[in-house]
């Protein structure tokens, strides 16, 4: 591998989201040589980017900041397998780089959870922060109409954005109760900022029908999406529509720290009151950590910059700021909890596995997703069980699979790399 | 904001820039891909992770669309399984 190929620091962040610009930040600050890697083609993460203008502001501060420190920004780049421990290989448009690092952030932040229902294979049914990308991206989609539903506060954000944008919002379905809506609003009290988020919310999606214990049964149409069928507090009913926006919450994104070896507890990764994980050299922060929005992905992002560059007493000082902010990770994960009907809504013949088309039916009498890989290739396509994974383990209580490198799917050049670079590896090391 | 065209299937289509492949494909109302059954898929999470919006661009298959901005006459084609 060519030297310039070839890229050493002391702090390397995993993530350009609110956590890892955050870390990024912190640890430059406190005199770190540090470096920011992210897939996407831009820093701010799936919430910054997809935002509204005074939102970016903040994003805008945080980057500035990256700047003033000299951090080395690697936008566009993949980290695809762990060559050794402190040493990770990335893989870009058409070439790869191997990052060397002391201490590393993994701020992966978290995908959308889908569930698999009667017609979610249809063209024109997306995320709920799916649809949202698309429109950012150029998806004219004034005039169309558009049911948003699944759970959780992405719901509401994205029927505002949608909104916006000249979308005809027809229901926003949530499964979770208007109990549990109340107690949660009940928590916003006590914290302003969230509060006037959620009047501003409000305000932008006043006339807009917000049905609680509500939630879809079939997406309906022939290759394409015509409409959607709910049960709206145990009665159905058929909605015409463009466009199905259904998401059901977040899941963090935990490859990279199985890859690197953390210790996971119930799906999310295990952290000190450092944000360090049960590896020494490796950090967490964000939703990784647990699903906390965007406050507590900031103040975590912090705290794991600064111990991460050696300043445990700065990151101290945070802890309490970090406390409070927990409190509302522990309510979002009260209220939008799945309904158990949920796991009852695929029919024999519902796709479970979008990769390998796998249907509901050919995945009874297994006991772990390993088994059913083996048996049926659920899991074995090329998103790698990223979207049946966390549906199999709500529908079925599987575990997640065990990760194995590549963590992404990647060019056969760049796998062909790998191999002369453990080599070369070995061969360095072998004579000490 | 300024048009470009790109060939989706043949067909020639008009975008604004900065206007994604997985959108132009949308807007062309094309399939990105066929599954290994034989469905028609679009994207799903429009993010990069669940690669249904595959696309052959330029001769280079898999290419994730909802991920790369559209380019002067880039040639677009629905993934076969």
């Amino acid at each position: 591998m060519d030297r310039r190929n070839r890229f050493q620091c002391d702090v390397l962040v995993v993530g350009g989201g609110p956590a890892g610009l955050a870390a990024a930040a912190r640890a430059a600050e406190a005199g770190a040589q540090v470096a920011i890697v992210d897939d996407n083609v831009k820093l701010g993460g799936q919430i910054w980017r997809a935002s509204q203008q005074h939102e970016n502001r903040e994003a805008t501060a945080w980057v500035e900041r990256l700047r003033r420190r000299n951090v080395t920004i690697l936008c566009g780049w993949r980290i695809f397998h762990q060559v050794r421990a402190g040493v990770l290989l990335a893989e870009g448009f058409d070439d790869i780089r191997e990052l060397s690092y002391s201490k590393v952030v993994v701020a992966t932040g978290a995908r959308e959870k889908f569930l698999p229902f009667p017609g979610w294979t249809l063209r024109n049914v997306f995320g709920a922060g799916g649809l949202q990308a698309m429109v950012k991206s150029g998806l004219a989609i004034r005039g169309k109409r558009v049911v948003v539903a699944g759970t959780g506060p992405l719901l509401l954000a994205v029927a505002a954005n949608l909104r916006q944008h000249g979308a005809e919002i027809l229901m926003i379905c949530e499964q979770a109760s208007a109990f549990a809506l109340a107690r949660f609003a009940f928590t916003l009290v006590y914290e302003p900022e969230k509060r006037a988020q959620a009047l501003q919310l409000r305000k932008q999606l006043t006339g807009v029908a917000l049905s609680t214990s509500t939630w879809p049964l079939a997406a309906l149409g022939n290759h394409v999406l015509e409409g959607v069928r709910i049960s709206k507090r145990g009665k159905p009913q058929t909605i015409a529509c463009e466009y199905l926006a259904c998401g059901f919450h977040l899941v963090p994104n935990t490859e990279l720290a199985r890859l690197l070896g953390c210790e996971i507890d119930r799906g999310f990764v295990r952290v000190d009151d450092s944000q360090c994980t049960s590896i020494p050299e490796v950090f967490s922060a964000g939703e990784p950590t647990g699903i906390g929005g965007l406050e507590l992905s900031v103040v975590e992002g912090e705290i794991a910059g600064l111990s991460a560059a050696g300043k445990p007493e700065e990151a101290r000082a945070l802890f309490p700021k970090r406390a409070k902010a927990r409190g509302f990770a522990v309510a979002l994960a009260q209220t939008f909890r799945l309904r158990s009907e949920l796991a009852r809504l695929p029919s024999g013949e519902t796709i479970v596995c979008r990769c390998e088309d796998v249907p509901f039916s050919r995945l009874h009498g297994y006991r772990s997703s390993r088994a059913a890989k083996l048996q049926t290739r659920c899991g074995m396509g090329a998103c790698q069980g990223r979207v049946c994974g966390p549906a199999t383990e709500f529908l079925f209580n599987w575990d997640s699979d065990s990760v194995r490198p590549p963590i992404s799917p990647v060019r056969l050049a760049s796998l062909s790399m790998v191999r002369g670079l453990s080599e070369s590896a070995q061969q360095s090391t072998g004579g000490l | 904001m300024s048009k470009i065209t790109v060939v989706i299937n043949g067909a020639v289509v008009e975008v604004e820039e900065g206007t994604s492949v997985a959108v132009a494909a949308a807007l062309a109302l094309q399939a990105c891909r066929t599954s290994v059954t034989g469905q028609p898929r679009g994207p799903l999470c429009a993010m990069g992770i669940c690669f249904e919006c595959r696309m052959t661009i330029n001769g280079q298959p898999q290419s994730r669309t909802c991920q790369v901005v559209c380019e002067p006459n880039m040639d677009v084609r629905t993934s076969g399984s």
